[in-house]
């Protein structure tokens, strides 16, 4: 049953040593707030999932949160380089990272046979591509009927996913809307669910067919406000890509990453604080 | 010829936008392809159907995207859906006709490597990876690339194959099953390649206007072939360099930089 409380108490109830975690939103809705909190709280060897680790995942294999990663894309969108995940699998700092790659199409579809309960996934990819010769769980079948040759990977099931969403109502159903990415099949492939939201109300106002997620398949929701900054949230605010262009330079370098996190996320008690140090220290965040 | 200047990488774009027809679906990656799109969209193919793989369906930026998921591309697409739905009905069903991606290195039959430069388990330079690429690349009808030409990203062989061109050559593509046709052209800053009818080997089919064949040579990585009827690609139109230059100042003013995008993918 879902029920509203802080983060704080959302992540230390949810999300344990080892989890598979997946924080999902594509380039929208990105819950960095309760990636926050999971440093904060120092979790460790978690399994990530996440088609795009984007800044977040960055953060958190920096920080020594992750033992491994399954992932599509691993860029910063628009802007260049992850350094902190580069370096953990060109150098294993601060620990290994084994890595399992796959591509969105995939990760997209193994959301979906796990939130249907399916141990697989089945598609038309892989052929003539080089990452079955590095990923031994993309596997090919044949199909039973039509005989063609099809590739099978493994559903994708978290212990636990995290996702933003725009607004709860005070039950706790979820509202989201916007480019929704795999949100709805990472939560429902999912055994527990965090939900961070920018509102609660008390009415959503969703026409029917709009993407809610009742109140009994989530496990916590908390308020949050801009708890997706520095991505955004549709109709509450933009990307900050001036963020996104400054990270380059707070996380090319190990210390100044360490510093900046120590100061920003380790000495900050919420997310609120968090931004807070931002604009007290507006030049920070934007050095280039 | 035409009367204004233009730099290479504006012939580049112009040279890509003309090879989207009109009315076509096009599956677009970020960067360079979206740059190219865009400006087939605002020039001559205003019917061009642009859908990126954040699962916005009928895009009409009117500043290009940053990012894949850009706010921009959800408020003025004609409907956005999930990630799942934009794979496996609208590229997987068969409903896309143009791919159109960008690539970090690509070979002399058209394979795409984003993932790694070096060895896949200690790599030299981790590149972001796949995306939504191989897929575009397997199973739209055809596929445009567009990349920067230079004796390091167009190779002989690639460490890593991460999107499929046509493999080893002649009709190893088929062999392997992929439903689409494959790429049909590599448009650079230099010239347009487009593959051989039977190798498949990447030729050299135009040739962008003040480009010496010695400079072409000298920026590939493997001995380069000409159509026997290689062509001169027309300068940049009035109409066609002033749409690109007003796109990329409105976004410029919009993310406070030129977005025309580098190296990145789809």
């Amino acid at each position: 049953m879902s029920h509203i409380v802080s983060l704080r108490e959302a992540i230390a109830e949810n999300v344990h040593d080892g989890d598979i975690l997946a924080l999902e939103g594509f380039t929208h809705l990105i819950p960095f707030a309760a990636g926050h909190e999971v440093i904060r709280q120092r979790r460790r060897n978690l399994s990530l999932v996440r088609m795009t680790p984007d800044l977040i995942y960055d953060q958190m294999i920096g920080m020594g949160c992750a033992a491994r990663l399954t992932f599509s894309w691993g860029g910063n969108p628009g802007a260049g380089s992850l350094f902190r995940f580069r370096d953990a699998i060109e150098n294993d700092w601060p620990q290994p990272l084994q890595i399992e790659e796959r591509t969105h199409a995939d990760i997209a579809s193994a959301y979906v046979a796990g939130a249907a309960n399916l141990p697989f996934s089945v598609m038309r990819g892989y052929a003539g591509t080089d990452l079955p010769k590095y990923n031994d769980r993309i596997r090919f079948i044949t199909c039973p009927f039509t005989e063609e040759r099809l590739a099978a990977t493994p559903s994708i099931r978290p212990d636990v996913t995290v996702i933003h969403a725009q607004k709860a109502d005070r039950q706790g159903n979820v509202l989201l809307w916007g480019i929704l990415g795999v949100q709805k099949e990472a939560a429902l492939a999912a055994k527990r669910v965090v939900v961070t939201v920018e509102e609660i109300v008390d009415d959503l106002r969703a026409p029917p067919n709009a993407c809610v997620l009742p109140q009994w398949v989530i496990s916590a929701v908390s308020l949050v406000p801009g708890g997706a900054f520095p991505s955004y949230a549709l109709g509450y605010y933009e990307r900050d890509n001036r963020f996104y262009k400054a990270w380059n330079a707070i996380a090319r370098e190990r210390d100044t990453f360490l510093a900046w996190m120590r100061r920003h996320i380790l000495q900050t008690v919420d997310f609120a604080e968090f931004r807070r140090t931002l604009e007290s220290a507006p030049h920070e965040a934007q050095r280039s | 010829m035409s009367a204004d200047a233009h730099s290479t990488s504006e012939m580049m774009s112009v040279a890509a936008a003309r090879r989207l027809r009109d009315g076509a679906v096009c599956f677009v990656g970020i960067g360079l392809p979206s740059t190219a799109a865009n400006l087939a969209r605002l020039t001559h193919a205003p019917q061009v159907r642009l859908i990126y793989e954040s699962g916005a369906i009928g895009a009409k930026p009117a500043v290009l995207p940053l990012s894949i998921g850009d706010g921009e591309l959800a408020t003025s697409a004609d409907t956005v859906v999930s990630t799942p739905e934009i794979f496996r009905y609208y590229l997987q069903g068969g409903r896309i006709d143009v791919g159109f991606l960008g690539a970090a290195q690509i070979d002399r039959f058209a394979n795409i490597n984003t993932t790694v430069i070096g060895s896949y388990r200690k790599p030299k330079t981790r590149l972001p990876g796949a995306g939504g690429a191989p897929e575009i690349a397997a199973l739209a009808g055809e596929v445009l690339i567009i990349v920067q030409h230079t004796a390091r990203s167009l190779v002989n062989k690639l460490d890593f194959v991460t999107s499929a061109g046509f493999l080893d050559g002649g009709d190893a593509r088929e062999r392997a099953g992929l439903p689409g046709k494959g790429p049909v052209a590599v448009i650079t800053d230099l010239c347009i390649l487009e593959p051989d009818p039977a190798t498949r080997e990447l030729q050299v089919a135009s040739i962008h206007p003040g480009i010496e064949r010695a400079t072409i040579e000298a920026a590939t990585g493997w001995p380069i072939r000409y159509f026997s009827h290689v062509r001169n690609t027309d300068p940049p139109s009035t109409g066609e360099l002033r749409a690109l230059r007003e796109l990329l100042q409105r976004t410029a003013a919009a993310h406070g930089t030129a977005a025309e995008g580098g190296a990145s993918l789809a």
